[in-house]
Formats: C-alpha cells, structure tokens, sequence
C-alpha cells in the first residue's frame, strides 16, 4: 500500500518537473517570444527534469522493494537469540515463515514463545523502518536530482539530444530483458541443478532406471528408497510425444498438402482458421478432455476388445496432444509447402505427372527440409507440454513401450515435485529443477536445430 | 519404327492412367480425410465441453417458507448483528422441511432430510438479515440452494434406474424431491453464485468470482509490464539496432524465448521471483511477472512485424522535414504500427489468460475461498481453478468445470475476435 502511494507521489513529482523545467526554459530567454533562441522545444526541457526526477528514484524503489524482504528477513534472523538463530536452515526457514505470520497477524501453526513475539515485532518495527526509508531516500533522491536538471536549465542547453539518449538509454534495457530472461532461467535452473548433482551423481540420475523421488524419513522406513534415474521419465516423454506425433504429422501434413493444392479458396478460407483454433486453446481444456472424455472411452473400448487398459493410459494423453499439436505441424508445412516455386510445379505437370504424383515427387521434396524443421518444432512443444500429462497421464515411473499402460513424464514430475509444501535443500525439490534443466535443453536443441533447417531452406528459392 | 515405339509408350501411358487416376483419387480422398477429421476434433471438444457444462449455469433451489423466528434469530430483541449472524440459522431452514414432511421422524431420516439443502442455505439467511434486520418476526418464501446431489438429480445426471447403491440419492431422498417437485418447491434458477462466489469444497456454492479476479490482476500485471517493453524491445530492435553480433544475440534470443516450454518460466519464477525476491508465494503480481516473460517473445514479434509494415517514405519525409529520428520514431512511425502492436499484444494477452503450468510452480494452485482484491493478495486464475475442479470426485464438479471452461474459451474467443476486428479496420495497405 505504502509503496504504491509512493510511486503515485514520484509520478506526481514528474509531472511537477515537467511543468517547471518547461516555464524555466522559457524563463531564461525571457518569455514565449524568446522560444527561437533556445536549442531545443521547451517541451524537450520539461521531459529533461521530469527523467531526472523520476528515473533514479524510481530505480533506487525498485530495487529497494525487491531486497527488502530478504534483508530485513537477515536482520530478524541475525537479532534472535543465539539458541534460535543456531537451527538448521530448514527449521529456521520454518520459524521464520511462523514470525512473518505473527507480524501479518495471521494464524500461527505452532506456539508462540516470548522470543518469537519480540521477534514479530522487531520485523514490523523494520519494516515501518524501512518504509519511511525508501520514502525519504526516494523523494530526496528525486528533489535532488531534479532540482539538479533544473538548475542545469540554459537556451545553450542541447535538452532534445540529452532526453534522447535517455530514451535510447530505456529502448536498450528493455530489449536486453530477453536476454536477462534467459540467463535468469540459465541460472537457475543451473544452480538448484549444481546443488543436486551434489547430492546424487550426475550419471546416476541420467541413466538410472529406477524413479521414486520419495525421500526417506526415518532410516527404516519403507517404500522411499529415493531413487533418481530418471531414464523412465525419458522413455514415458518419448512415449506420448511419439504417439502424438503419430496422430500429428499425418493430420496435419496431409489437411496442408489438401489445403494448399486441392481445396479451393472458400474452404481454404474456413478451414484454416477453423484448424488453428486448435493452437488457441489452452492445455488445461485439452487435459480436463482428455482424463474426462477420450481416457474413458479408451478404456472402455480396451475393456470390450479384452484388453487391460490403465485409467491413466499413454495412449490417452498422446492422442489429445497430438490434437493439440496439428495445428503446428500443419500451419508450419503450409508455409513451406506455399513457398515451393510455381515453376516447379508446372514443370511436372507439362511432364504429365497427376497433382498426387507432382506433390509426392517434386513438390515433397522440396519441403522437405522445412517440413522436418516443423516437426521438430512441434515435437519440442509435446515434449514441453505439461498440463494435459499431468491431468491425463499417471505418476508411476514405468519403463514400457506399452500405449495402454500409465507412464510419466518429466513435466508431471515437475510439477508434483514442486507443487504443494517443500522445503528447499531435499534432493526432492531440487530434482524438479534438475529435470526442468533438461527439458530446458533439449527442447532448446530441438529450437535452434529446426529454426536452423527451417532458415537455411527458406534462403534456398529467394 | 519410331512409330512402333511411339504408340507403345502411349499404350504403356493408357494402361498406366487407370492405376494412376485411382491413385490420385486415393490420395485427395486421403487430404479431404485429414482436414474433415481435423475440423472434427474441433467440434468434438466444443461439443464436449458445452454438453458437459451447459447446465451449471442454472442452479435447483427448493422454494420454503421460512419464518425469521426472533425466538432463535434475537431472543433479547437487541438487534445486535454480531449476536444475530451468531444465531443457529440451521433451524430456520428446518422447521419449514419438518412440516412439509412430518412423517419423517427418526434421527437418521430427519438428517438426511436436512442434507437436501446446501450448506450454505443458512448463511444465504443471514446473508438477507444482515442486509435488512427488519425481516426478522416476518414470514417469506425463499429461494434455498439445494445440495449439490439434489442438483445433480434435478438435472437428470443421476440415472433414477441405476441399482440404489451405485447411486448417491437412495430412494427415499428421491421420493421427498418428487413431493417437493409436485408442490412446485423445487425450482431451477439462473446461477448467478457460480459467477460471484470464490471456491468452495461444496460445488454448489463453488464460483469462479475468485479466479476471475485473480486473472484479471494477473493480466493486469502483465498489461503493463509486457507492453511497454515489449513494444520499447521492438523499436529498438527495429528501428534504431545497429547490424552487429549483440542485435543477432538478442534476435536469436527473443526467438528462443518464444519455444521454451512454459513450465521452465515457472521454475524461473519460482527460484527468483519468490526465493531470492522474497515476492509472495500465490499473488497474482508474481504471476504477471512469470506470464510477462512468456508473452514478451510474442508482442515483440508482433511489434516488429507492425513497424517494419511502415513504409521507409514516411520515415524519409519526417527526417526530410528536419525531425530527428527518436522524433520520426515516436511522431510518425510508432503511431501507424500502433494497431498492429495492440493486436499482437491483446492475442499475447490471450496467451497468458490460457497459461497454467507456470502458475502451479508459484503457488496459485492453493485453495483460496476469499475474492482477491489486489495483486498482493494469494489467489487462483481461471485455468488453475479448472485444473483443480477437474480433479474433484463429484459430479458436481465435471460440469462446473466444464462451465468455468466455457466461461475462459468465451473471454479468448472475444479477445481473439477483437483483435481479428482490430486489424481488419485499422489495418493500412500502403
């Protein structure tokens, strides 16, 4: 509450800079009809002060209101007594969690000891601190720095050039935010991986064959062996991301092919949009299908043909992903398959070749490489896709190559491994991002390898 | 000779084209299969869904008379609020089910008579004294939300014919509604609950308020950090990026960003949004972060696409007239990319109203009764409320999720139209 009143106060304090940078700009030539001998617009002035207000304070706030929380967290810590500092991390971590209730006023789990009350109180006494802080800081901060620009104020003043390398200044950052983007998951993942691999060697979880992250207890406890070989997560990822490529790539390519050289323009007109509807919905829609439609019917149909089918079976999952991902394959191939010259096409038929024969033989071909790179680009999105394997496929970590029986997959691994309560240094929490690591990996493989075909092809006919 | 040789390969053409017309037929018969079957799968999930929830929009309620009795709401005839909500409601809604059955008398019918009302019929009473205290010694008709089983068999998804143990309302409880129904108690009413209500373990008081509010701070978030950037990314990218090795970098980036799988921004939000930040576990402001990296790669893409749409004339008359270029930029180009920019960014928004998996690994996946009512506040969205309905056992449950799911296709349908309409009109051909 406090922080958003104080980017209001900081807003208010630009539009107050900008007012007054545009009337001294006028000013030092001596009213309106001196504007001529100023460098640049008075507008350009008042944009001048008002960055300078703003921009610094508003970056001290920001960065403030993204620490605080885990200094101020440090300095309750580091005043405790000694006896509760001295908890391993993960008690500690809890503790904390029951102060911050306290201090909220929230409901407690445990008892509250005299300790943890003065505790809750120096957190709040901290955070009032710390607010009226970044409150004095920032507006002495945006006064100073704008009273600063607007003593700098002259008809000599270049504003118009200096407001413009700020403006560039801010164009750059933002774009630098995808690259930031992808160091941040680079890091993290990363690091949570590292200190994992601490924990379980790195072959281990690679090749291992056995997956029941269940991590045990008590030394005798039973059915949590803690097993991390995650070659079952592949082999079930594998699994349904080929089943739905197998109900994918034919539907797909062949509505492309019919679309692009047999239909005519009113049902090329309809249809595409109709198809690619598909890729607008969301997966959760896909997932609720397929676990409340298409998996029992599955069974039901196995159940009548005397096969044992598993209420969570592959099969299921596959076939709704590989509705999910027609449309990729098929806007993809159409692309490609349009970018095919003419000439080609009317070469073959002057030959004689029927359409069928000049798509197999010349018009295929030469997509090809395009077609793969289409591929490969929706294989990395069922292998990435998550929710309709997690309300579709199961949670047990089987290596078959059966359709019908229940496989897991990387991401519903993830998500049950992160999902819930979770302290942060068992190797079960850290798994998640070990195998969120090579998903991220792979489907980045499978990125750069089709962008790849798909560029050089497309270089090929311009 | 040449002739032999020549009427022999027409003849080898002739007896070929049989083979080869049937062969072709095959093969259009084979692409008409793939786009019929494809537009199939389209119908089949839309019929799915809409046969599946069309009918949580309508609620049964059992028509009582109720008697706001001040004996039990008021004994000391203080009008006090906080003695009132505190009084045993339960029996006000009772007594009327008593006298319509007084042949019910064993504990165990008579409570079993009682669960045909919801839960939450008391607290729609006290709900109505709280708003007006008057009513209390007054004798009113009301509406009464029943049980969420009760529901079920008014709507005809509880099969009357099934064996009594494999359904959940025996006989008795159906021959009590069959009265009520021939009275004209029972009443099936538009269900403005299910559109205001938070969550709740009872679907019949179940709603998505909640997670429509939750989405809608979500989205707010992203808006306004995805747009500006993204948009700022794009001009830069585009207009003022010199050719070099950084600008490729980025390029390469931006397109990577936009086939990493959802989840692994869920991670990222989780390991520095929330442990290294300290940011509130479930809060929509979290999510609006993680969904506004996801939906950068988009809008940038779309952005750039809309300004490179600028014919170069235009930027040559600005800088011909003596405007600087952050001023050709700004004053001419931007503003005809605009359309084009806010089309990409509204089916970026599409994107993220859809998105779930992220969400579940910072936490919005808790069960959260009360409606949100900032960005700060825990809280679900829309999809992740699917998600969590579609794992609960009732019947109940299947078509309030398909409902909620009608009610999320809607807002995407209409955000896509929007920005179908958007670039149709404002979309210039130079």
């Amino acid at each position: 509450m406090q922080f958003s009143v104080l980017i209001l106060v900081l807003l208010g304090v630009m539009a107050v800079a900008f007012h007054v940078g545009r009337r001294r700009s006028f000013a030092t030539v001596g009213g309106p009809t001196g504007v001529r001998k100023l460098h640049s617009l008075p507008a350009y002035y008042g944009f001048y002060t008002a960055l300078w207000a703003g921009l610094p304070a508003l970056l001290i706030a920001g960065v403030w209101v993204f620490f605080d929380g885990t200094v101020i967290t440090a300095m309750v810590v580091e005043a405790m007594p000694a006896e509760m500092r001295d908890l391993p991390p993960a008690q500690l971590g809890l503790l904390v969690n029951d102060i911050t209730n306290l201090a909220n006023g929230n409901i407690v789990s445990g008892e509250v000891t005299p300790a943890m009350q003065s505790a809750a109180d120096h957190l709040n006494e901290l955070r009032a601190l710390g607010g009226t802080a970044l409150a004095v800081v920032a507006l002495s901060i945006a006064l100073g720095a704008g009273s600063l620009a607007w003593r700098a104020i002259g008809p000599k003043m270049r504003a118009r050039n200096r407001v413009e390398w700020i403006v560039s200044g801010l164009l750059i950052a933002c774009s630098l935010i995808a690259i930031l983007t992808t160091i941040g998951i680079v890091l993290s993942v990363l690091f949570e991986s590292f200190r994992f691999f601490q924990k379980i060697p790195f072959t281990d979880f690679l090749f291992g064959l056995e997956w029941s992250p269940q991590v045990a207890l008590r030394e005798d406890q039973v059915g949590a062996s803690g097993a991390f070989g995650a070659v079952p997560l592949f082999a079930g990822t594998l699994l349904i991301s080929f089943i739905a490529l197998l109900v994918a790539v034919p539907i797909g390519l062949m509505s492309a092919i019919y679309l692009a050289d047999y239909a005519g323009p009113r049902l090329r007109s309809y249809a595409k949009p109709v198809l690619e509807v598909l890729a607008g919905v969301p997966t959760v829609v896909y997932g609720f299908f397929a676990a409340l439609t298409l998996a029992p019917a599955i069974r039901q149909a196995g159940e009548f043909m005397g096969l044992s089918v598993s209420s969570e079976s592959a099969l299921a999952a596959g076939l709704v992903m590989g509705i999910m991902i027609i449309p990729f394959v098929s806007s993809l191939s159409d692309d490609v398959i349009n970018a095919v010259p003419q000439s080609l096409r009317d070469a073959a038929y002057a030959l004689g070749a029927t359409r069928s024969e000049t798509i197999r033989q010349v018009v295929l071909p030469a997509a090809l490489p395009g077609i793969m790179g289409g591929i490969l680009l929706a294989a990395s999105r069922a292998i990435g896709e998550t929710m309709i394997v997690v309300m579709a496929a199961g949670l047990s970590a089987n290596l078959t190559a059966n359709p019908l029986d229940s496989v897991t997959t990387v991401t519903v691994q993830i998500v049950t491994l992160l999902v819930g309560d979770q302290e942060f240094d068992s190797a079960k929490t850290l798994a998640a991002f070990a195998l969120g690591l090579v998903l991220f990996v792979v489907t980045l493989g499978l990125n750069i390898v089709a962008l790849h075909i798909v560029r050089k092809y497309r270089e090929q006919y311009e | 000779m040449a002739e032999q040789q020549n009427t022999r390969t027409i003849d080898k053409v002739n007896a070929s084209l049989k083979r080869r017309y049937a062969t072709e037929r095959r093969f259009k018969t084979l692409g008409l299969g793939a786009v019929v079957l494809g537009l199939l799968f389209v119908s089949m999930l839309f019929v799915d869904i809409l046969s599946k929830g069309y009918s949580a929009f309508v609620q049964t309620h059992i028509q009582l008379e109720v008697y706001f009795d001040p004996e039990i709401l008021d004994p000391e005839g203080t009008r006090d609020m906080e003695a009132i909500a505190r009084a045993d409601f339960r029996q006000l809604v009772r007594e009327p089910l008593r006298q319509i059955f007084p042949e019910v008398t064993s504990r165990r019918d008579k409570r079993a008579l009682y669960k045909i009302l919801s839960t939450g019929a008391p607290f729609q009473l006290i709900e109505m004294v709280r708003a007006n205290p008057d009513l209390i010694g007054t004798r009113m008709t009301i509406d009464l939300i029943a049980d969420d089983d009760i529901d079920m068999l008014v709507k005809g998804h509880i099969d009357r014919n099934a064996p009594a143990d494999q359904r959940r309302v025996n006989d008795t409880v159906i021959g009590w509604i069959d009265r009520l129904d021939e009275q004209g108690l029972v009443a099936t009413k538009f269900n403005t609950g299910f559109f205001i209500n938070g969550d709740s373990r009872e679907p019949e008081l179940a709603g998505i308020g909640g997670a429509v509010a939750g989405s809608f701070y979500t989205l707010l978030v992203t808006l306004a950090l995805s747009f500006p950037i993204g948009v700022a990314a794009a001009i830069y990218l585009e207009e003022f990026a010199p050719k070099n090795r950084w600008t490729d970098l980025i390029e390469v980036n931006i397109n990577n960003l936009a086939a990493v799988p959802s989840i692994v921004f869920g991670l990222l939000g989780l390991a520095m949004f929330i442990n290294l930040f300290g940011l509130p576990r479930s809060a929509p402001l979290v999510g609006g972060l993680v969904l506004t990296l996801m939906t950068l790669p988009t809008i940038i893409i779309a952005s750039r696409a809309a300004l490179k749409s600028v014919p170069p004339s235009i930027r040559e008359a600005a800088l011909g007239v003596g405007a600087s270029r952050m001023q050709t930029v700004f004053h001419h180009v931007v503003p005809l990319a605009m359309p084009g920019m806010l089309t990409g960014t509204i089916i970026g928004m599409a994107q993220a109203l859809g998105e779930t998996a992220p969400l579940l690994m910072i936490g919005m996946v808790a069960f959260i009764v009360d409606i949100p009512g900032g960005p700060m506040d825990p809280s679900s969205v829309l999809p992740v409320q699917v998600y969590l309905w579609a794992d609960s056992p009732e019947r109940a449950f299947v078509e309030r999720t398909s409902a909620a799911i009608i009610v999320l296709l809607s807002f995407l349908i209409a955000m896509n139209t929007f920005a179908v309409i958007m670039r149709r009109r404002f979309e210039r051909r130079w």
